[in-house]
């Protein structure tokens, strides 16, 4: 196992996506975070703690869950719910981000753009993603970087937050062959 | 697990991800798209040989929210009017490719025949047999009663919980019982002896002859129906009597505790088991009851047939 992105990195990465978001909005008058649950969750918390911070003012950030609108449900067993929790303005009308932890086949995002759909219909959409470590298997991608980590098929990325694992860091598990 | 028959199916954590998992399925039920993609392509099967409107009909709301297709087969204006047997039946079923069936049945345990049986190999939901049990019932009362009065918690400690009337005749009571307990409720039966099913002193819950007595010590009451279709003998003297010493009125609303609630399952007998103003009161959620029972067997339905049955299940 090998580490490939310490707290620090983790830090400046989420603070140079918060400064992308703003310049690329003019502003967060617009913008609504939605993380997936469970780790984009307290991603997006994070990147709305600190734009608030640059911009003085409140920033809608909530979560959406995807279980529902997953093409491989019917492979696995049955998976839990998340919560989601839209924020007061809703989505109508509003810039979406959509904040993920780690963007691989594709396909969670695609699940997410379904599932936005039921709520109603934003002026934008657009994706951040902690940890973009290719392979993707839909034509989808991400808005917002951390970082590129190219990895084998066969490796897994893992991701440790603060919140629930008492440690930021990215890991990469298996070899590159 | 593959079918749901009975409360004693269900361990108290697969009790609470149905609640949790009907929690998170509401919200679908108050935006304003009310249709999710996730059972597309299944066939569900209602096979109700006994009459009913809420249950039925919200199970048929649920499957058709998750995007199932849904078949509506009853006794009447069916072979089973002419005689055919369950077991030729569920064949029937078997060659039509149904993933699911959801029964109610006359006879206690038909359920369970269906599902031990080889004649089909969907999943079976047990929506009510004679007299045995009514999970989905029970479920969607504790959902209820958690969204009421548990401040947070996940199950139903400290709550106390009264299930008044006919408990002989009742597989809602049944499921209730266990159910409540489980999650742990304390649940009080208050009943005429007559209307008590024998060997109840083994239940997990208290037993009462005295409404006035309960009443003020709990913080649910839930109203029984009367089931005059299957008393075939003598159970109390007259309706009057009946309702003068267990029905639910505006004098025994008054006793209540501040933030009780008063549920029933429906359909109700007003003026017998419980008064007009009782039913239509503020402490009555009995409409709630059929809102959140859409919730929890969307959340039956997801849990039993979403995921593969290959691989086991989460539940």
């Amino acid at each position: 196992m090998s580490l490939v992105l310490p707290a620090p990195d983790i830090s400046r990465a989420l603070t140079r996506i918060s400064h992308e978001i703003l310049e690329r909005n003019a502003g967060s008058k617009a913008i609504t975070l939605l993380g997936i649950p469970t780790r984009g969750a307290h991603l997006a918390k994070r990147i709305a703690e600190i734009i608030s911070k640059i911009e003085n003012l409140p920033i809608q950030v909530g979560t959406l869950d995807i279980t529902l609108h997953r093409d491989d449900l019917r492979l696995r067993p049955p998976r839990a719910l998340m919560p989601t929790m839209i924020p007061s303005l809703g989505v109508e009308g509003r810039n979406v981000i959509l904040v993920d932890d780690v963007l691989f086949s594709g396909r969670t995002i695609r699940a997410a753009l379904d599932a936005l759909g039921e709520i109603g219909r934003p002026k934008s959409v657009q994706l951040a993603i902690l940890v973009d470590r290719g392979h993707r298997e839909l034509p989808i991608r991400a808005d917002y970087v951390g970082k590129n980590i190219p990895t084998s098929i066969s490796q897994s990325v893992i991701v440790h937050l603060t919140e629930l694992d008492g440690v930021d860091e990215v890991l990469i598990e298996g070899s590159s062959e | 697990m593959k079918h749901l028959l009975s409360i004693n199916d269900l361990s108290k954590s697969d009790a609470i991800s149905i609640l949790d998992t009907a929690q998170e399925l509401a919200r679908v039920s108050d935006g304003p798209m009310k249709k999710l993609p996730t059972l597309r392509g299944r066939t569900i099967v209602n096979l109700f040989a006994e009459d009913s409107t809420r249950t039925r009909i919200s199970f048929e709301a649920a499957a058709k929210r998750l995007s199932a297709d849904v078949i509506n087969f009853s006794a009447k204006g069916s072979s089973i009017s002419k005689g055919e047997s369950l077991k030729d039946t569920a064949q029937t079923l078997q060659a039509m490719g149904a993933d699911a069936v959801i029964i109610r049945h006359g006879a206690s345990g038909a359920a369970q025949r269906l599902a031990d049986s080889q004649w089909m190999s969907g999943s079976v939901i047990n929506a009510g047999d004679g007299t045995h049990e009514h999970p989905s019932q029970a479920l969607l009362d504790a959902f209820t009663i958690r969204k009421h009065l548990s401040k947070g918690g996940s199950d139903l400690s400290g709550l106390r919980v009264a299930i008044v009337g006919d408990v002989l005749h009742s597989r809602v009571a049944r499921s209730n019982v266990l159910l409540l307990s489980m999650l742990g409720a304390q649940v009080v039966l208050v009943a005429p002896p007559t209307l008590l099913p024998v060997g109840v002193e083994s239940w997990p819950c208290e037993i009462s002859y005295d409404l006035d007595d309960v009443i003020s010590t709990v913080d649910a009451v839930m109203m029984l129906r009367i089931q005059l279709e299957r008393m075939n003998e003598l159970f109390f003297p007259n309706a009057r009597e009946y309702s003068r010493y267990f029905g639910l009125n505006s004098d025994r609303i008054r006793t209540l505790k501040q933030s009780a609630i008063v549920m029933h399952p429906g359909p109700m007998n007003r003026g017998l088991e419980i008064t007009a103003d009782a039913a239509d009161g503020a402490r009555s959620v009995i409409v709630e009851q059929v809102a959140n029972g859409v919730s929890i067997r969307m959340a039956i339905l997801y849990l039993l047939l979403a995921g593969s049955q290959e691989i086991g299940a989460a539940l």
